[in-house]
């Protein structure tokens, strides 16, 4: 039994947590936050100078030709830094999407600039609020025209290309589009977590390749939202980690009827919850790498036990941040509301945990 | 990554299952469960236990991790965890030598002499003799040290006076360990001394207790005037605390995670049963309902496969491992519960005949309280955790720094 990461995987990640403290403390999480800039573009050459956005991408089409489970240790680190930039939609989507499912000629056009950051893409699934499948997809593509409304869609508004999920002649079909094209439309909209943007997308006619197979958009958009479930779990949890950190070492400091909060049960114990939370999450997104860098049959349920968890885990542990911290962790000064927009925009950017919740069962 | 065996682990696997499969039959769908309170402990079924173990001695597969001077085999934690998941597949007596093997022989073996080794260790391993635990007392459970039984010196030897309670199977051991107040002048935790005591002397009285699911696993044991030879103290006078902690360090390796939980059982009930009509598991909140047992119940065990994997590389776990009881433990009375639910007004009923799974949700529901709280009750597994994995300040306390016998405390519970 060796369920952990290599020595080597966890030195990587080592390089990257040092990389980031350096680079990308909360202060550049907040200047994106509370400033006019999309995403912190030095960090976002950064991430392309350390290899990390083409961790994955084959050697061959300029990247690192590493596996997922390296990816996942770098994607933890970036949660951990709640690190400003779009690397989310750029790499656990559209280039999983185009390594998976893209011809030798497309892989060629987007790889390599994916690899070195020139080009950001996203996936643009979700048309309407509510909980909804693929069924309900009404952006339509008629000879190669794409036509349709696609919102909210993460880095919409800065992404170069977008892979749609839109019904063609023969059904649901995967779509890559360009989006500084006149058909598209892009509307920035206001994030709940601005450290993070968002767009909506409207198509009128703008031209769209097909991506994989026609007529197979449901099965390859179930399983790109798997592999970007257990990449963005590890975010999560890098996220879900530096929160609880943050809150002990708040709760041994602060000092309240002469002893420090961190000895009164109350808290005691709600951090030891908080603990086991933060490690089933942990185990269950390791579960989730092996299944992924293995293509294991296992994937399906492993994306959905890793997502769901980790989800869970953020959410409650964002939350008693700010409990934990009393009044100053509600102030806009006191970082605790990073992670608790964070939370929410990392939970809901694959689809709700109710959405996965209700997958797992038919995949147990 | 991977969940597979070191060249080395494999190797034992194969031994172990080769000698298993000489000696055993695999397990068959409708086998007893794990009965982990030993309540079936009937006297036929611990002479099977008995002719069991005693086969494992004869093999070589009894007590793995103990010297092999000892009888044991010296063989790694990791081992011994692979001769475990190995047995558990066969149908075997249950374990009623958990307690002994688990907890009284490695205390034994770590504060024992030379000679206590020889005279009990041999008998405990090979099942002729099995042992039970005489710590906690209706005033002292999570507060274990605050145990009010007394060994008065007499001579050679000592006489004590107490009670003690959630023994279990005392009614069918022939020894016990046991932890009493030497010393009610010395501080709470200096003034206890272990013993080793015959359960069949004279002043011994054990007394079943009937659990809320009607089984008879636990006793109270009342020692009246016991004679207790000091050849069979364990460590010094007042030395009784750190020796008890060698063995509920044990008992905290030995209980572990894993309710067994089996969502075969839960999907197959909610197939079953309908909700206005439908079938109870196209209903979307006993779907989420379902995810949720599903995920907590994998995050459990795969967080017991990191542990595994920490053994495997030769270390140590820790106090993290309180985390499988805590979580695991109500995760399974929740799903217990959701299953009665799922079965609307049929979930009062416990009669075999009409009741889905033949009442063993209900039966479940009743048993899994007494997990939450035999070897570390869900709220001192909190404190493990909060002050031995997270670092936080001990509580702040009223027992330290004074005599036992004027700590303050409140009248008799019973």
């Amino acid at each position: 039994m060796n369920f952990d990461f290599s020595d080597d995987q966890k030195l990587l990640q080592q390089t990257a947590r040092d990389y980031l403290t350096e680079q990308a403390p909360l202060s550049v999480c907040r200047e994106i936050l509370e400033g006019d800039q999309p995403f912190k573009k030095e960090l976002w050459a950064g991430a392309a100078e350390m290899g990390w956005l083409g961790t994955v991408i084959p050697e061959e089409y300029g990247g690192a030709g590493f596996g997922h489970l390296e990816l996942a240790m770098i994607a933890e680190e970036l949660g951990r830094s709640l690190a400003p930039i779009p690397f989310g939609s750029s790499v656990y989507c559209a280039s999983e999407a185009l390594i998976k499912a893209g011809t030798d000629e497309q892989k060629k056009k987007y790889l390599p600039q994916l690899a070195n950051g020139e080009r950001i893409g996203t996936f643009a699934l979700t048309e309407k609020p509510g909980q909804n499948d693929v069924e309900s997809i009404t952006a339509k593509v008629a000879g190669g025209q794409l036509s349709g409304t696609k919102m909210p869609v993460a880095d919409g508004d800065v992404a170069d290309f977008a892979v749609v999920a839109a019904v063609g002649d023969k059904g649901l079909s995967l779509y890559l589009v360009d989006l500084d094209q006149s058909g598209v439309r892009r509307t920035a909209l206001q994030a709940l977590d601005p450290s993070r943007s968002i767009a909506r997308l409207d198509f009128d006619n703008a031209e769209a390749t097909l991506l994989g197979e026609e007529g197979q958009g449901a099965a390859l958009a179930s399983n790109l939202l798997d592999r970007a479930a257990v990449l963005m779990a590890f975010e999560q949890l890098g996220a879900a980690q530096a929160c609880f950190e943050a809150t002990r070492e708040f709760t041994l400091g602060r000092y309240a009827f002469g002893r420090p909060v961190a000895s009164f049960q109350a808290i005691k114990h709600r951090l030891a919850d908080m603990w086991c939370e933060l490690e089933m999450a942990r185990s269950n997104a390791y579960y989730g790498a092996w299944a992924l860098s293995g293509e294991e049959p296992e994937l399906p349920m492993a994306a959905c036990i890793a997502r769901i968890q980790a989800t869970e885990a953020l959410d409650l542990i964002s939350l008693e941040m700010i409990q934990m911290h009393g009044g100053v962790g509600y102030t806009w000064e006191y970082d605790c509301h990073l992670f608790y927009r964070r939370a929410k925009a990392l939970g809901a950017a694959l689809g709700s945990l109710a959405a996965w919740k209700d997958k797992l069962v038919d995949r147990i | 990554m991977d969940f597979n065996d070191t060249p080395e682990e494999a190797a034992f696997r194969a031994e172990a299952r080769s000698w298993l499969d000489a000696n055993a039959d695999l397990k068959k769908a409708g086998d007893a469960a794990a009965d982990v309170l030993g309540e079936r402990a009937t006297p036929e079924i611990v002479k099977q236990a008995q002719a069991w173990q005693k086969k494992k001695a004869d093999g070589g597969w009894a007590c793995l991790t103990w010297p092999k001077e000892y009888g044991g085999r010296g063989v790694t934690p990791i081992q011994n965890v692979i001769w475990n998941q190995e047995e558990s597949r066969y149908n075997t007596p249950p374990n009623i030598f958990g307690i002994g093997l688990g907890m009284c022989g490695p205390t034994i073996l770590t504060h024992g002499n030379e000679e206590q080794k020889k005279r009990w260790i041999p008998e405990m391993m090979t099942g002729q003799k099995i042992w039970c635990q005489l710590f906690s007392e209706p005033s002292a459970g999570s507060d274990l040290a605050g145990l009010r039984s007394t060994a008065v010196r007499d001579g050679d030897d000592w006489i004590v006076n107490g009670q003690k309670i959630w023994t279990t199977g005392a009614h069918f051991c022939e020894w016990g360990i046991l932890v009493v107040r030497s010393d009610p002048n010395a501080a709470k935790h200096a003034g206890l001394t272990y013993f080793v005591v015959d359960m069949n002397s004279p002043g011994v009285e054990i007394r079943p207790i009937t659990q809320i699911n009607g089984g008879q696993g636990f006793n109270e044991v009342f020692f009246t005037d016991v004679r207790i030879p000091d050849s069979q103290r364990l460590d010094a006078v007042g030395n009784g605390w750190q020796v008890a902690l060698t063995t509920l360090m044990n008992e905290r390796a030995s209980i572990g995670g894993g309710s067994g939980a089996d969502f075969g059982e839960l999907i197959n009930l909610a197939k079953s049963v309908e909700i206005n009509g439908r079938p109870a598991l196209e209903d979307s909140a006993v779907r989420q309902q379902i995810a949720r047992f599903y995920t907590r119940s994998k995050g459990v065990a795969m967080t017991g496969n990191r542990t595994l994997s920490a053994l495997s590389q030769g270390k140590t776990p820790g106090p993290e491992s309180s985390l499988g009881k805590l979580v695991g433990a109500k995760n399974a009375q929740d799903m217990a519960a959701f299953a009665m639910e799922l079965q609307g007004a049929a979930g009062m009923t416990l009669d075999p005949n009409e009741t889905p799974a033949q009442g063993e949700w209900q039966g479940r529901y009743l048993g899994i309280p007494g997990l939450r709280i035999a070897g570390g009750t869900d709220e001192i597994l909190r404190n493990i955790i909060s002050e031995r994995v997270l670092g936080l300040p001990p509580e702040s306390r009223a027992d330290k720094g004074i005599a036992f016998k004027d700590i303050p405390t409140g009248p008799p519970s019973r």
